[in-house]
């Protein structure tokens, strides 16, 4: 290191900041454009299928198999060939149902994202909205579907907002930084949640005290099935809730006062303040905002197919995280979300009940998903990276394209 | 300053202050096990009058906390006085110390490498992560290489790699360090899980591998009551006591400690000095890494008995993070939370005989806490200045 700076060496100037991320995102979406998230995502693919390879197993077959799990197949059927178009059928309308939670709780971290701040809380915003709709689901049998259902659906995207709203109150009072806050929001409602179903717990079903699950949604409050069986878990009109809330976050954030104002937090937050915004406000709405999408996604998962929950079903549950994953590769866009999610979705159903055992073993996929999941969040951190390699490559392209002209 | 000057520091009077409210609740419980509601009356009130005495000399923190731990101590012990002494017998047997330490000690090394690495200055979320890297890989070492030792070692190196995938990003890509550590936890569980299933498919790790030895303490571990306290603790509990000490020696007493928490404060002061900012950053995460798979490595070859199942830290790591924020990234501070919240942990598997629902929401204690400090009700948590700062060199 060269730091044994000689006296007369000039002093240092002040630090600049480094670039926010939020500051980089930007600057990176309109330098990579497209290029970024797809080329993450190939070499996330890759570096899993080198994985599958290195362990013995044939990496194409793997993701075949996924391929049909997800049921993609279906997009390119003939459609008077009906040998295996129920299975792919089935498999697709599973990947949507899955897509539509992470539509909404890739949106929660995508929204605050645009205010500058870290919603890890996805998983326990999610939690709780699917506790509360539970509890509605379960209560005030014999109201009409509409009614009920759009209560359920509300009041879970309140309780979503409160919760996300808690960290966004505390970063704007306090100055508690929201991914601090939001972890330890996370666990509070995993426990809540195991303390509201167990045994003794006050969500807790009445027939069967042994059992530490909570009650079952009543038929009234489920939300009606518009492709499938609903005994199977068909497809539910859940799914175009999550399409319009993507519309909704888009004219949000491009056609309104608070979208201006919440996106000119996100670039930077002094000079907005020193623009007349109330920075503070700004962080408390995008945390409740943030709130409402990832409570939504636990009502209409409640809703929509759960329609039980266990203290097991808590322990397990990941997706509200994958949410995280989902914005960053849809760099906190409505329409990158959207196909973000569409990916994820159909990769989370593609590698755990859709995929044929036969195939490749679903607990190794299963874990091929958190592995990818893991490389896309990481390589979306290294957007310099990415962007370094591929602007390389056109320097390299532009440096003989020079030669041979000068040739 | 003089002995007895010392010894009536505002300071000093608030750490009694703050033993004295768990004696409150000590005086109630086995093996003391006072009947007359009047004993932790009497010392919860002498804890909440010393914290009284610290606040109005402005050492807020402590004071406050002695204020809590009198007020929480005299609670629990007019609690313990009406409860059954036979109910009491099985909550506060003396190996609830034991387990105390059992629960707190991933979350001591977690939190110590937490605070390692962000003195440094890079803010570590992975450290569940690399926890469940040294969980998996240490019990596979051991499996594989026959020893424990060799179980550590593989545990050390797994989570020192992970460890310097997350510090390159941090250093030399200047990632976001949360998306960067968040990208570990997710890495992580799936490679942990992947191999774990591709090792040993859908078997369980065969039993008989070898695992880090108890130290059964000569002369003690007969005593009644310390006897099964503290007479006959993993190996890797000691370890992971020794390591608060040398840790607070090695942060605040060497010129290498300096050296890191001036990376931490003021990086580009620290470059004018002549301090290789990235390669003190890099060391720093490396041990932290290291010191979290340790932690991770103590669930699967130290109390564990040589098992594996997926996910098994099970948010352990951001407990270890709440332990190092609760403890103000100080050692002991850190190790006092992570013995508090063990101590809820293993209070809360015990509370099933008077109440099982009551219990689980126990569990969300350490978190609550936690909030409530990063909130500075009582005083605030306050991060190294530059924690989380990506540093480019000039």
């Amino acid at each position: 290191m060269s730091s044994q700076a000689e006296p007369t060496a000039n002093v240092p100037p002040e630090q600049e900041p480094t670039p926010d991320f939020v500051v980089r995102l930007g600057a990176a979406q309109r330098a990579g454009g497209l290029v970024v998230p797809v080329l993450t995502a190939v070499l996330a693919f890759l570096a899993g299928g080198i994985v599958v390879a290195a362990t013995g197993h044939n990496p194409w077959t793997a993701y075949k198999g996924i391929w049909d799990g997800a049921g993609f197949n279906w997009l390119f059927h003939i459609p008077w060939d009906t040998n295996t178009v129920h299975l792919d059928a089935f498999n697709l309308s599973q990947t949507l149902l899955t897509m539509t939670t992470l539509i909404l709780v890739g949106l929660a971290v995508a929204f605050p994202f645009r205010c500058g701040l870290f919603n890890i809380g996805g998983q326990g915003q999610y939690l709780v909205g699917l506790f509360v709709a539970n509890w509605i689901g379960v209560s005030f049998a014999g109201w009409p579907t509409l009614p009920h259902v759009l209560l359920g659906i509300g009041a879970a995207a309140l309780a979503g907002a409160v919760w996300a709203g808690i960290a966004g109150f505390l970063k704007a009072t306090t100055g508690a930084h929201e991914v601090i806050s939001t972890i330890m929001l996370n666990w509070i409602a995993i426990w809540g949640g195991q303390y509201l179903f167990g045994q003794g717990g006050p969500l807790q079903n009445t027939y069967n005290p042994a059992a530490p699950e909570s009650g079952t949604v009543v038929q009234s409050a489920r939300i009606p099935v518009f492709w499938g069986n609903p005994v199977l878990q068909g497809l539910d009109y859940g799914f175009f809730v999550a399409l319009v809330a993507l519309v909704v976050f888009w004219l949000i954030l491009n056609r309104t006062t608070l979208g201006y104002e919440v996106r000119a937090v996100g670039f930077n937050p002094e000079a907005a303040a020193y623009g007349g915004i109330n920075v503070k406000t700004k962080y408390i709405q995008a945390m409740a905002i943030s709130g409402v999408f990832a409570g939504l996604a636990g009502a209409l998962d409640m809703l929509g197919y759960l329609f039980q929950f266990g203290v097991l079903d808590v322990q397990a549950s990941q997706i509200g995280f994958l949410g995280i994953a989902v914005a960053l590769l849809g760099r906190n866009t409505a329409i990158g979300t959207g196909i973000a999610a569409f990916l994820f979705g159909g990769l989370l159903y593609g590698t755990t009940r859709g995929l044929n055992p036969n195939v490749f073993d679903p607990s190794l996929a299963g874990n091929l998903t958190s592995m990818i999941q893991g490389l896309i969040v990481l390589f979306v951190g290294a957007d310099i990276f990415i962007l370094y390699i591929w602007n390389a490559r056109r320097k390299l392209k532009l440096r003989r394209r020079a030669e041979m002209a000068a040739t | 300053m003089h002995a007895t000057q010392w010894a009536f520091r505002p300071k000093s009077i608030a750490v009694l202050g703050s033993v004295l409210g768990l004696a409150a609740f000590w005086s109630a419980i086995p093996p003391f096990t006072a009947r007359s509601p009047l004993v932790p009356i009497l010392i919860g009130v002498l804890a909440i009058a010393a914290g009284l005495w610290a606040v109005t000399r402005g050492t807020r923190r402590l004071g406050w906390g002695a204020i809590a731990s009198g007020v929480i101590g005299l609670g629990l012990g007019l609690l313990a006085t009406r409860s059954s002494s036979a109910n009491l017998h099985v909550v506060f047997a003396a190996d609830l110390i034991a387990q105390v330490f059992v629960f707190a000690t991933p979350l001591t090394f977690g939190a110590l490498g937490g605070m390692v690495s962000e003195r440094s200055g890079v803010v570590n979320v992975g450290l569940e992560g690399m926890m469940l890297m040294g969980a998996f890989w240490g019990v596979y070492g051991a499996d594989k290489g026959g020893s424990w030792v060799v179980g550590i070692l593989v545990a050390l190196a797994a989570g020192g790699l992970f460890a310097l995938v997350h510090a390159y990003w941090s250093i030399h890509l200047r990632a976001n360090q949360i998306v960067s550590g968040m990208a570990i936890n997710f890495l992580a569980l799936g490679v942990t899980g992947y191999f774990f299933e591709q090792l040993y498919g859908n078997k369980n790790i065969p039993s008989g591998v070898s695992t880090v030895p108890n130290v059964a303490l000569p002369g003690i571990d007969h005593v009644k009551y310390l006897g099964a306290a503290i007479g006959n603790l993993n190996l890797l509990i000691w370890v992971g006591i020794l390591f608060v000490p040398l840790s607070y020696f090695v942060l605040f007493k060497t010129p290498i400690g300096l050296r890191v928490r001036a990376c931490g404060e003021h990086p580009r002061a620290a470059d004018t000095v002549g301090i290789n900012v990235y390669a003190v950053r890099y060391a720093a995460v490396l041990v932290s890494g290291m010191l979290a798979a340790l932690g991770g490595a103590f669930l699967s070859i130290g109390f564990g008995g040589g098992s594996f199942t997926e996910n098994m830290t099970e948010g352990r790591g951001f407990i270890a993070l709440a332990a190092m924020i609760f403890g103000n990234w100080r050692p002991f501070g850190a190790w006092g939370a992570a013995l508090l919240f063990g101590f809820s942990t293993a209070l809360a598997f015990r509370l099933p005989v008077y109440s099982s629902s009551a219990a689980t929401l126990f569990q969300t204690l350490p978190y609550v806490l936690t909030l409530i400090a990063v909130a500075g009700v009582i005083g605030r948590s306050v991060p190294p200045k530059a924690d989380g700062q990506p540093y480019a060199k000039q």
